[in-house]
């Protein structure tokens, strides 16, 4: 010994430590024998909060949800075995949207791994095609060391979900703790700054260009760049989509906004895409989706494609100016170039082109029936949007009332609009609601949802009772799987194969037995009130039950392996 | 058209399947793969054959720098390059058999490793190709094992794939 006294912490207390050292708010869990250590050393200090979740998708969506509506990363704290299993749904899904987590998993200890013990799974082999990066951490000194590579990776370049799994007997070993300040990893350099040489090219495509397009997507969001991109759109003059993802990153109340695009995007933004002749796609990964059918995607363009991942360049359509790189800085120097040339694409022939955009607009193609004597769901949503103002934080489950959502809820701003797009995770919007609450504890947040979604996580209820998150829920409960149904209308020839949601709970009863507020509502002339009366209940949870029209279906709609210029308006109105 | 990867990767737990796990889950394919520490033993080193159209090869040396394991990769049929693949191989050899073996083993440049009364052991290095026409050589019915290396590869000239 020199002497100088040195304190050892447990792996435990250091894993806590780390995660504070680190700027975490929140951690969402639920503890196990693995994770028995760390949840002590939680116990005994203040600064991070743990959030207790119900089960461990709800805790991975909910640190999720999180993760998107602040653009700081997620926390997760799981078990081992089936703590880490549940776990991996939640996972997925913000791998397939890039959403940074750090998703710690308790381990049996090293020397029981490999023996077929209690509870205990090959985590990092099951999480592996599902993260960004994971670890076992097999020595408490690099415990620290760790946890600050898992942060580094989840958030830097294209973001994502790294695992660190710890078994137990690290948590108990102790070690003295210091939290690196910064890593560097030598197989791992993110890059930034696009091609300055492709940036050139893509600056002059786009000023010569007679129909030019922009097709963002959540890319933008994720990496901070809204308001260089509606700098540049405006700039431009260009008539912009965003893909599902990207919703928000370009405020939908301007006129240069024509919508979502894809499969229920709407009609001008479909044929925008296929007729334009120079596509911008910027922080977007022409999803099959998004494209419909590769060989009739937008043929007449020539493609300008901006990504920090190079993988995603050129995957399934090819592009011919190709720029790898974060999106705010080549978004920055293409709105330098621009203003440096003092030119813009030719007036003439850009007005003749919102000349034509004008007539599809004129399609009207989200109209629906206002005079119904059910509740449209459609309907639901504009009252959502013009009663929050446009200004809430909308979480999503998946299907149809997802793509109504979409279509009629005009986000103006980026991390408003919560919604599980690559993975398609029903489940998702209840638990990603509570994260976005903890994170805006003032905001309003509606959590959109259908009568078969919330059930798949429902038991989060109780979690939002136990930390008083007024989430105001928007069941839109059509006694189907809509979007499932939908399907099978369409190309089933109506056999309705177990899409029935046969034997429902009475939602009011179900939200008030959780401590909740429940309401039903059957009249559309009823939508109005109930929601403003829910929305003025500012510290309670509201379940709005909506018993919506069961035959609604959601469009425009490209049917899949069809091309954009092939979209179904609704029956009574097919394209000719 | 098959290339060869050469990969340098942490030479950590898990890498290996990281890179096999890659291949099964986008559906390429893996003809041979080989891996072993390099003289540097934090890296590994791995040579893998596959085969793709070019827009799959692109895709697959792109997913392949996406894994946070490895620290650099060369495709080295985009250059000169010289490629070597070891094989064993056990042979029945009994009577005449035994003289025209040894005579085929030398045309093609291998060595007899192990001898019993009734069989050979042969190593043979080359390319694929050379492995393939020993094969092709012997009678069916006297091979009585196969064991090939998997590919090893490395560019012709300065050329290197090292780090720093």
């Amino acid at each position: 010994m020199n002497g100088v006294a040195s304190v050892e912490l447990t792996g435990a207390d250091i894993l806590v430590r780390a995660l504070k050292d680190e700027g975490v708010e929140y951690v969402f869990g639920y503890p196990g024998g693995a994770v028995l250590h760390i949840y002590d050393a939680l116990y005994k200090q203040e600064d991070v909060q743990h959030i207790l979740v119900r089960h461990e998708q709800g805790a991975a969506h909910a640190a999720d949800g999180y993760a998107r509506s602040t653009g700081r990363p997620g926390v997760v704290l799981v078990t081992s075995g089936p703590g880490a299993t549940n776990a991996v749904t939640g996972i997925a899904t913000a791998y397939m949207d890039s959403i940074p987590l750090v998703v710690i998993t308790g381990q049996v200890p090293t020397h029981a791994i490999g023996s077929d013990a209690f509870q205990e799974v090959d985590s990092v082999g099951i999480t592996r095609p599902c993260v960004k990066h994971n670890f076992l951490v097999k020595d408490v000194k690099d415990l620290a060391t760790t946890i600050k590579k898992a942060f580094f990776i989840a958030t830097t370049g294209r973001p994502g979900p790294v695992v660190v799994d710890v078994p137990k007997d690290v948590t108990a070993q102790k070690t003295e703790y210091s939290y690196p300040k910064r890593v560097s990893i030598r197989s791992y350099k993110p890059v930034t700054e696009g091609h300055p040489g492709q940036i050139k090219k893509a600056v002059d495509l786009l000023l010569s260009a007679r129909r030019p397009m922009i097709y963002s997507g959540g890319g933008v969001i994720l990496g901070e760049a809204s308001k260089s991109l509606t700098e540049f759109t405006r700039l431009l003059g260009a008539p912009i989509t965003n893909t599902l993802m990207g919703l928000g990153a370009y405020p939908a109340t301007d006129p240069q906004f024509v919508g979502m695009l894809g499969m229920h995007g709407t009609y001008e933004a479909n044929m925008a895409m296929h007729e334009c002749d120079v596509l911008l796609a910027i922080g977007a990964r022409f999803d099959d989706r998004v494209v419909g059918k590769v060989e009739l995607f937008s043929p007449g363009s020539k493609k300008i494609h901006v990504d920090v991942d190079p993988s995603s360049i050129s995957k399934s359509v090819r592009v011919d100016v190709p720029i790898v790189g974060a999106v705010e800085p080549v978004l920055k120097e293409i709105i330098r170039l621009i203003k440096e040339s003092g030119q813009k694409p030719g007036k003439a022939a850009l007005a003749e082109w919102w000349k034509q955009i004008a007539q599809w607009r004129a399609k009207n193609c989200l109209r629906y029936d206002r005079n119904s004597k059910l509740i449209k769901p459609q309907y639901v949503i504009e009252q959502l949007y013009e009663q929050t103002r446009g200004d809430a934080f909308v979480t999503s489950d998946v299907g149809q009332h997802q793509m109504w959502a979409a279509q009629f809820y005009k986000f103006d701003k980026p991390r408003r609009w919560i919604n599980s797009g690559g993975l398609g995770t029903m489940g998702f919007g209840l638990p990603a609601a509570m994260g976005v609450q903890l994170a805006h504890p003032k905001a309003t947040v509606a959590c959109v949802t259908g009568e078969a979604s919330i059930m798949m996580c429902i038991q989060e209820l109780s979690t939002c009772k136990q930390y008083g998150l007024p989430v105001k829920i928007v069941n839109l409960n059509n006694r189907y799987m809509g979007m499932v149904r939908q399907w099978q209308e369409f190309f089933y020839k109506g056999r309705y194969s177990h899409s029935y949601m046969e034997a429902l709970p009475d939602f009011v009863k179900l939200a008030e037995s959780f401590g909740h507020v429940g309401m039903r509502i059957e009249k559309p002339g009823d939508v109005q009130p109930a929601m403003k009366e829910a929305l003025k209940m500012k510290d309670r949870l509201v379940f709005m039950d909506f018993i919506t029209d069961q035959t609604e279906n959601v469009y425009p709609m490209i049917e899949a392996g069809k091309g954009h210029h092939e979209m179904h308006l609704s029956p009574e109105r097919e394209l000719a | 058209m098959r290339h060869i990867i050469s990969i340098l990767m942490e030479n950590e737990s898990g890498a290996l399947s990281r890179v096999a796990g890659l291949f099964s889950a986008r559906g390429y394919n893996i003809e041979s793969l080989t891996v072993a520490p390099t003289e540097d033993p934090s890296l590994s080193r791995m040579t893998l054959v596959t085969s793709g159209t070019e827009e799959v090869i692109e895709q697959i040396t792109k997913q392949l720098n996406k894994l946070v394991d490895v620290v650099k990769l060369m495709d080295l049929t985009e250059g000169p390059h010289i490629e070597r693949e070891m094989m064993l191989i056990k042979v029945r050899a009994v009577d005449a058999g035994r003289d025209e073996l040894k005579r085929l083993a030398d045309i093609f440049r291998g060595h007899i490793i192990d001898v019993t009364d009734t069989s050979y052991t042969i190593e043979l290095t080359g390319t694929g190709e050379k492995l393939d026409g020993f094969i092709q050589a012997l009678d069916k019915k006297t091979i009585l094992e196969v064991v090939r290396s998997g590919v090893s590869g490395i560019a012709r000239g300065e050329k290197s794939l090292k780090v720093g």
